[in-house]
């Protein structure tokens, strides 16, 4: 023997095999839309895990602080006129800090909690003074917060005593390197000599000139913080719960809660527009694709109406006829799924050459996940069986007659 | 139950029914074939021989009336048990061959069983390739319809007829658009056939010269049946 097939598998490929035309194009449509809807949905959703990815590559998921300061009236609001000027906000600790790590770090969501001293000062090396933000950190916990390892270029990411960790633009600037020793003189005149024992590259020449990352203790005593905290960094395990972790935290503490979400949200609401744009094209491209294998399934049932009637004639029932137009939309779907991932892949390996950061690396990974393209694949076969479906239910109730006639 | 394998009681079939337009074109036929009859169904064109064969086919509804076969009512069956019915019983042969374009000569004559069976079965294409040889058509059994003459297409058509050995045998003009050397041959086979196997053979034909060959010749003008005489009277 040399076929086995049940028969509408065998009747519904054989009609495709026949008309050989249509179905070169058609596949050739549903591969097309395939590979744009996968070739796209896998490039943006890249793009934004890299830009996501970059902003929080320097920055908390959630930041605690503490609540600002506010004036509160002594006086009976109406029984006086008065001027009222918003208060300067000074460098304070959170109070019971190490209470509100633990609560925090016990918060569902929450992977790591790093408490970190941080404030202004200038780092002074003979005539040159920069000024420049204190990091007093516990390296350990730090690192849970922000890959500094991966951001180090000379030395490791650790501190202790009166070493310092300081970005490549600030080295530059004082002209120093690992080894060498800066002095670090804040507002009310505490100073400390510090010795350089690492030089880390944010990607970022902001941060490289400003960030200094000494120990916990350092910072409290040069910030005139002792024993205190001026915040408490969080990671969390899901970056798009970062918003409720905060507001929960915020209830739970009282205390000055944000989330990467609400200090990026311009960001984010730009993601977000990318994404229903994205969207939109996606829809419109399934739609067109539907459309497509539907009005080549429309034709071909009108071609074939007189091989319909004869099977009807010979006995298939008109819910087989039903199968055997329904497995063609399937098909054509499924093989073009197939080819448009594929398609797709070689896009996505051709524009990865093309597209480049500025620094020479690729701006997104050649790789696609099997999970856009198993979407794909289904997407496809669900659009190729509805989009049959009106022209299988044409061929099912044709009336054998007439088709035999016609 | 009857040894009749049709049996025809007042069939009126009308078309255009719900249009301004009703034409009836079938007034009121009875009509008895016996197991094994080998009979013409001849009269003038739009006389009503096609709508006829094709409700004895089950292939149209009447509008009223009782059409049985071998025995069994088809007046209350649904499209699944009048395709059942249909399988069982009834092979046809038409004016045109109506083979399948995309398919071989040898699937052609399997495919009625492929579709009573779901699928391909060995037994099914050892029949088919044993009437094929029947037929004369040994050797093209891979060969597309369109790679046959058309003798060699309602031949193929004939052994896909037989495929399931009917006990009705029903031919819409099968050698209308034949030769006449062509033409004898085919009814030969139609023929041999019904003596070989027994099969019921009902034939359309415009052609006097058949329809003088068969044992029964059945009449119709105007929709209705004038001459229902036995065969074998010459003519």
């Amino acid at each position: 023997m040399r076929f086995r097939l049940p028969f509408e598998w065998m009747v519904a490929l054989r009609f495709l095999r026949e008309g050989r035309m249509q179905t070169i194009l058609i596949l050739a449509g549903v591969t097309g839309g395939v590979a744009v809807i996968v070739f796209l949905t896998q490039l943006i959703s890249q793009l934004q895990a890299s830009i996501v990815d970059r902003v929080l590559g320097s920055q908390a998921h959630v930041v605690i602080r503490p609540l600002e300061e506010a004036n509160s009236r002594a006086l009976d609001p109406g029984g006086s006129s008065a001027i009222v000027e918003p208060r300067a906000q000074r460098l304070k600790s959170i109070d019971q800090w190490e209470a509100v790590m633990r609560a925090a770090a016990e918060t569902p969501g929450v992977v790591a909690v790093s408490p970190v001293v941080s404030g202004p000062a200038f780092a002074v090396r003979g005539q040159a003074n920069k000024s420049v933000a204190l990091l007093g950190v516990d390296a350990e916990r730090y690192r849970r917060i922000v890959r500094m390892d991966d951001n180090m270029t000379r030395g490791r990411f650790e501190v202790e005593g009166t070493h310092a960790l300081i970005g490549i633009e600030l080295a530059k600037d004082l002209g120093v390197t690992l080894g060498d020793k800066i002095r670090v003189v804040t507002a009310d005149r505490r100073d400390e000599q510090l010795t350089i024992t690492g030089l880390f590259d944010m990607g970022n020449k902001d941060l490289n000139r400003r960030w200094v990352f000494v120990t916990l203790k350092l910072a409290q005593s040069l910030l005139d913080l002792p024993g205190g905290v001026s915040n408490i960094d969080l990671t969390v395990n899901d970056i798009f719960a970062a918003k409720d972790v905060a507001t929960r935290l915020q209830a739970a503490t009282n205390l000055t809660v944000e989330s990467w979400m609400t200090t990026n949200a311009q960001l984010l609401a730009a993601l977000r527009n990318q994404t229903v744009s994205n969207n939109l094209i996606r829809s419109f491209v399934t739609i067109i694709v539907a459309l497509g294998i539907a009005s080549v399934l429309v034709v071909s049932v009108v071609q074939k109406q007189k091989e319909i009637g004869i099977l009807r004639a010979m006995g298939a029932s008109s819910r087989r006829i039903m199968a055997v137009f329904l497995l063609q939309g399937g098909l054509v779907g499924l093989v073009g799924a197939l080819l448009g991932t594929g398609l797709a892949i070689t896009l996505l390996q051709v524009f990865s050459h093309v597209y480049r950061n500025a620094d020479g690396s690729p701006l997104f990974a050649a790789r696609l996940e099997p999970r856009f393209a198993l979407l794909a694949a289904l997407v496809a076969l669900g659009v190729g069986l509805l989009a049959a479906v009106i022209p299988a239910r044409r061929a099912a109730k044709m009336d054998p007659v007439q088709a035999i006639r016609a | 139950m009857s040894s009749a394998i049709v049996e025809l009681k007042g069939i009126r079939k009308s078309y255009g029914i719900g249009t301004p337009v009703v034409t009836e074109v079938l007034h009121g036929i009875d009509l008895l074939l016996e197991e094994g009859e080998f009979a013409a169904l001849i009269g003038p064109s739009g006389s009503g021989k096609s709508t006829l064969l094709n409700l004895i086919g089950l292939l149209e509804h009447p509008t009223a009336g009782d059409i049985a076969i071998a025995g069994e009512s088809a007046t209350h069956l649904d499209e699944v048990g009048l395709t059942e019915l249909r399988g069982r019983n009834i092979g046809f042969v038409f004016q045109f061959h109506h083979l399948l374009p995309a398919f071989t000569a040898l699937e052609n004559v399997m495919m009625p069983a492929i579709i009573r069976d779901g699928a391909p079965t060995a037994r099914a294409e050892a029949t088919a390739s044993e009437l094929l040889h029947k037929v004369g058509l040994a050797g093209h059994e891979y060969k597309k319809p369109s790679q046959l003459s058309g003798g060699q297409q309602q031949r193929v058509a004939i052994a896909r007829s037989l495929a399931l050995s009917p006990r009705l045998i029903l031919a819409d003009e099968p050698t209308g658009n034949l030769d006449t050397h062509t033409a004898d041959e085919i009814f030969e086979l139609l023929r041999e056939f019904n003596r070989e196997r027994g099969s019921a053979c009902l034939i359309v034909t415009h052609d006097p010269r058949l329809a003088a060959r068969c044992d029964r010749r059945i009449e119709l003008v105007d929709g209705r049946i004038v001459g229902a005489g036995l065969g074998g009277d010459g003519g």
